[in-house]
């Protein structure tokens, strides 16, 4: 192998594998440790600046990095990252005096911001600060898009979605709401220097099965009810529910349904039970509520009594895999399924539907409906359109929409200022030694062998008696810290430096998860199997030296390094040492 | 020195022996020696062998002296027996635990000061009676414990970190225990485990005395470019006679050395050493030949290693005196006075 080249920024990054997974790339142990040092604000600011929305993201995140967290392969849990973004969210101090300045003169540039959702919001929260005028429009009467109309408010309390859209809105946002945009046309001759479409995707799907007509007041689009219920249209629903879908919406619908006068709600699912598409915890929080999950039974019918709709019918089935490994489901020819129900609530997915953008403006679209895009700086075929949120690239989450719409502001920023959008500045990035004396870093690196610490949740008699009472009390203070010395500083990097190894085994012998190798050079694959302890998590480099004294090269397997600075510490000649590696995603500020 | 716990958390796939023991089970306390000592690699090596082996840690017992190097029996085999004795005085010690058990495994680590000045009439009486143990000796040509002064290994005029010369010829614990009757010795680097382990793998089951003598630099007082005990010299300078894999009994082997098995030798408990020749000519079942080998090489300034002389047939002490084969400390009140009758028998054969 070639000597590793640590000067590629992806290299560390990718070692930091939380920050990686984060589509926003939040620095997340550098604000674990300042949650560690009670320093609250700190770590809200940070998250500020990379997610926009530290408060609903530590509630709401479907949090990619948590089953990329290095934890999870040492031992069986990962660190509770998301519950500590809401640690720093709780815990902070007033931070309006941290928001950045924005100028009285403008730029003299206007852009328009279709939907109000994560994804708009955060391209106002990067160019507002530099002299741009931006317009919101938004059909619902307020800000927030699916976080408002989506989350029910026991995950998500409205004081916290409200404080955190209004540090954006309050930069000074020209706000159009209540104001669908029908013409993508008419938006564009009003002559905005560029168009960013936020507008999620906004269509939920029914199940049109027989039995259908008759008992449709009864069926419900999942989204459209949650909104409905969020804006206080709807609080009351059958006594006998049945939720269709395997996903967070039917999670979110089914804990709803009971919150408002749901005796007997089921969730039934087509699939198994591992293949449901809803993240394991909100699966979780739902069968603590009792709610029953279903699973292998296909919905074939509704049945009516008098006319109304008074049950459903599904067909049991199970699992095979034909010759191409694809997942069959074969109707085990058992009786039919029937569950009683008052109420359906279809959750059984989402499409993008752009009716108002006319075809004929130079804005393509695939056979999917979505929009033709460049995935790096989400302009469309059409100069002074962009993209961002599920409306880009279908249904996601809040945290991917953030990150679009940091990608687009900053493609918008280079458009105004005249520049190749494509023509991106580097990401920002330090490396600095943590060395602060002979065997003393700047960093604990004496880490906890606890294992993961649980949220404890209000008592179920008081939060299934009122939709608004957030169920999660979110961690106090002392099991905030406690989770925090789980974290295992991975920012915090092994920098190898050749010329000074005298190659004393000292590292090798210290290592506790037998990270590191000397020994001959060769092809990667074929040195993966031949380190001390086999290198078989291909996602995770080999840090490779340029040639040692001996003629061998010192090989380290990332994948399992604890970053406990032992190598270091034992290395007579610092040829190890321990480096912090900052990364920060360039943003429009930075271009 | 680190301050820290060394974490518990270690590779999900470590192997586990026969015992259903990690290599991470067979550690000690955190070293407190100087980060790079070549004593560290010698605990990592032994630490190694003995769970490869599958030994259960009360089957051995740990005996050392006094110095850096008598201090790692610390850091390994936490839940051995052990006794960290006086200054040269390991060798009174082990054999004392030898009559009192023969039945455990005895490991000796002592290290050049120990063993080639204040020990060295210890030394050369525990090998003359052939006390069944391993005998480890870290090497590093100093008294690296007492900060760096030349000790009776050094050889002529190599120089420490602080600028004294090694004005006499060198003290050569390896020919020394050949001439003695040692029947198992051996040379290695504390920087070669490849070579390490499967030596300590093969003394350790080997019945009767045996020595390594490693090579284990003292990074802070003997490392310099003209210490002949440094790293630098001791990688340019290794000469390897032969190389060996160690099958203990009943196992498959898995080869460390590519090379093809010129020769079998099978110990007394039934584990073989397969012999790799290296092209040196050396045969470690010749003694003769193992110092006439060790010699010419020291002759060039070059550092014999390997496995260099074996007799796998010699009868250890037990033997020698003519012991009973249960261990003197279970002999009960019954066995040590069998009473009127017996001593009758035995008046009765000086009559
Ligand atoms: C039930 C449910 C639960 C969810 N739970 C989570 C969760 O816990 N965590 C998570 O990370 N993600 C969750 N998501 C997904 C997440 O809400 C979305 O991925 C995210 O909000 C997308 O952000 P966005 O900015 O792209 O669009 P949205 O948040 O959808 O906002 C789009 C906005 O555009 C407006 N709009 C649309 N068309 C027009 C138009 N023509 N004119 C004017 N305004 C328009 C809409 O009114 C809306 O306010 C959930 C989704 C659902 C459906
Ligand atoms: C009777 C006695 N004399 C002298 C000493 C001082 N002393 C302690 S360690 C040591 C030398 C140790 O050298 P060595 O055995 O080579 O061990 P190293 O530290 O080099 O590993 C001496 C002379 C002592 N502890 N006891
Ligand atoms: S241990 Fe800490 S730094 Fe490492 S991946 Fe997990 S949260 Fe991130
Ligand atoms: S501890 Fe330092 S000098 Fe020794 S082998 Fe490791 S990197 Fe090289
Ligand atoms: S003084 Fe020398 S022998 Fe002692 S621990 Fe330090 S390096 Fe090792
Ligand atoms: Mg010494």
């Amino acid at each position: 192998m070639k000597p590793t080249d640590i000067s590629d920024p992806d290299y560390f990054h990718k070692v930091v594998d939380c920050q990686w997974a984060c589509p926003a790339h939040t620095p997340v142990p550098e604000y674990i440790r300042l949650i560690a040092g009670k320093r609250y604000t700190d770590a809200y600011m940070i998250n500020w600046e990379s997610n926009v929305f530290p408060g609903i993201l530590g509630r709401t995140c479907d949090r990619p990095c948590e089953p990329a967290c290095r934890r999870g392969r040492v031992e069986e849990q990962p660190v509770a990252i998301c519950r500590l973004k809401r640690v720093a969210a709780d815990y902070k101090s007033d931070i309006k005096d941290r928001l950045p300045g924005v100028p009285k003169r403008k730029n003299g540039r206007h852009i328009a911001l279709v939907g109000a959702g994560p994804a708009s919001l955060t391209v106002a929260r990067d160019l507002l600060p530099l002299g741009y005028e931006i317009t919101v429009f938004d059909r619902d009467a307020a800000a927030g898009g699916a976080m408002r109309t989506q989350i029910p408010r026991f995950r998500l309390p409205v004081e916290v979605l409200e404080e955190e859209l209004n540090y954006v809105l309050h930069m000074g946002v020209d706000r159009r709401f209540g104001t669908e945009i029908t013409s993508m046309k008419e938006l564009l001759a009003e002559g905005f220097d560029a168009v960013f479409v936020g507008t999620g995707a906004p269509l939920g799907k029914t199940l049109d099965l027989p039995g259908f007509a008759e008992a449709k007041p009864n069926i419900h689009t999942g989204i459209e009810w949650l909104a409905n219920v969020a804006f206080e249209h709807i609080d009351s629903i059958g006594e006998t529910v049945i939720v269709l879908g395997g996903g967070n919406t039917a999670m979110d619908c089914c804990r709803s349904s009971k919150r408002l006068g749901g005796e007997d709600v089921k969730v039934v699912v087509r699939s198994g039970f591992d293949e449901m598409k809803a993240s394991p915890w909100e699966i979780e929080d739902a069968m603590n509520e009792d709610i029953p999950i279903l699973n292998f039974c296909v919905p074939k019918r509704y049945l009516l009594k008098d006319g109304k709709l008074c049950g459903m019918e599904f067909e049991k089935v199970r699992r095979e895999y034909d010759g191409n490994g694809r997942r069959l489901l074969i109707p085990t020819g058992e009786e039919p399924l029937v569950l009683p129900c008052d109420d359906v609530l279809c959750a059984i997915g989402q499409d993008n539907a752009f009716p108002w953008i006319e075809r004929d403006l130079g804005i393509e679209f695939d056979r999917w409906e979505l929009p033709v895009l460049d995935k790096t700086t989400f302009q469309s075929t059409h100069e002074k359109v962009f993209f961002g949120g599920d409306a880009a690239l279908g249904p996601d989450n809040i945290i991917t929409a953030v990150a679009h719409g940091h990608a687009a502001a900053l493609s918008i920023h280079l458009l105004c200022e005249g520049r190749d959008v494509k023509d991106r500045p580097a990401d920002l990035t330090t490396l600095a030694s943590q060395k602060m004396g002979i065997h003393q870093w700047s960093y604990d690196n004496d880490i906890s062998n606890d294992v993961r610490y649980i949220v404890p949740h209000a008592a179920k008699e008081k939060t299934l008696n009122d939709i608004n009472i957030e169920v999660e009390l979110g961690f106090d203070e002392d099991l905030g810290y406690a989770e925090t010395q789980r974290c295992l500083n991975c920012d915090v990097q092994t920098v190898f430096t050749t010329r000074s190894c005298i190659e004393c085994d000292a590292c090798v012998d210290i290592c506790p998860t037998d990270c590191i190798t000397f020994t001959a050079n060769g092809e990667e694959g074929e040195l993966r199997q031949r380190l001390l302890a086999p290198a078989e998590n291909e996602e995770q480099d080999i840090y490779v030296s340029d040639t040692l004294g001996t003629g061998r090269i010192m090989a380290k397997n990332e994948d399992l390094c604890l970053h406990c600075g032992l190598c270091a510490e034992r290395c007579p000649t610092a040829a190890w040492d321990m480096q912090k590696y900052l990364f920060n995603t360039a943003k429009a500020v930075n271009a | 020195m680190s301050y820290i716990v060394k974490p518990k958390f270690h590779h999900p796939q470590l192997q586990k022996n026969d015992l259903g023991y990690t290599r991470r089970d067979y550690e000690g306390t955190l070293t407190t020696l100087c980060g790079g000592c070549g004593h560290d690699s010698i605990s990592a090596a032994i630490i190694h062998a003995v769970h490869e082996m599958s030994l259960a840690p009360h089957q051995l017992a740990k005996v050392s002296g006094i110095g850096c190097s008598s201090k790692i029996p610390s850091y390994f085999l936490e839940r051995s027996h052990g006794f960290n004795s006086v200054h040269g005085r390991m060798p009174s010690i082990a054999t004392g635990a030898n009559l009192a058990n023969r039945e455990l495994y005895y490991l000796g680590i002592s290290g050049d000061g120990d063993t080639a000045s204040i020990g060295l009439g210890q030394f050369c009486h525990i090998v003359r009676r052939r006390i069944n143990m391993l005998y480890i000796v870290a090497n590093n040509g100093t008294y690296g414990l007492t900060k760096g002064q030349l000790s009776a290994t050094a050889d002529l005029g190599s120089k420490t970190k602080s600028g004294e010369e090694s004005r006499y010829d060198n003290i050569d614990l390896v020919s020394l225990a050949i001439d003695l009757g040692a029947s198992f010795v051996a040379r290695s680097f504390s920087g070669d485990k490849e070579q390490l382990v499967p030596l300590i793998q093969a003394g350790l089951s080997h019945r009767g005395f045996a020595l390594i003598d490693v090579i284990s630099p003292c990074v802070t007082f003997n490392n310099t470019p003209l210490s002949a005990h440094g790293y630098k010299n001791t990688w340019e300078n290794n000469v390897v006679l032969s190389e060996i894999d160690f099958v203990p009994m009943r196992k498959e082997i898995t080869a460390r050395y590519s090379a093809g098995k010129d020769k079998e030798i099978t110990l007394h408990d039934g584990s073989v050493i397969h012999l790799h020749k290296t092209g040196s000519g050396h045969d470690p079942g010749n003694r003769e030949n193992a110092l006439l080998h060790v010699n010419e090489h020291k002759k060039q300034g070059k550092i014999a290693t390997g496995l260099l002389y074996i007799n796998q047939d010699q009868s250890d002490f037990h033997e020698l005196a003519d012991t009973v084969n249960k261990p003197f400390n279970r002999l009960n009140e019954h066995d040590l006075c069998p009473g009127g009758e017996v001593l009758a028998d035995i008046n009765e054969t000086f009559m």
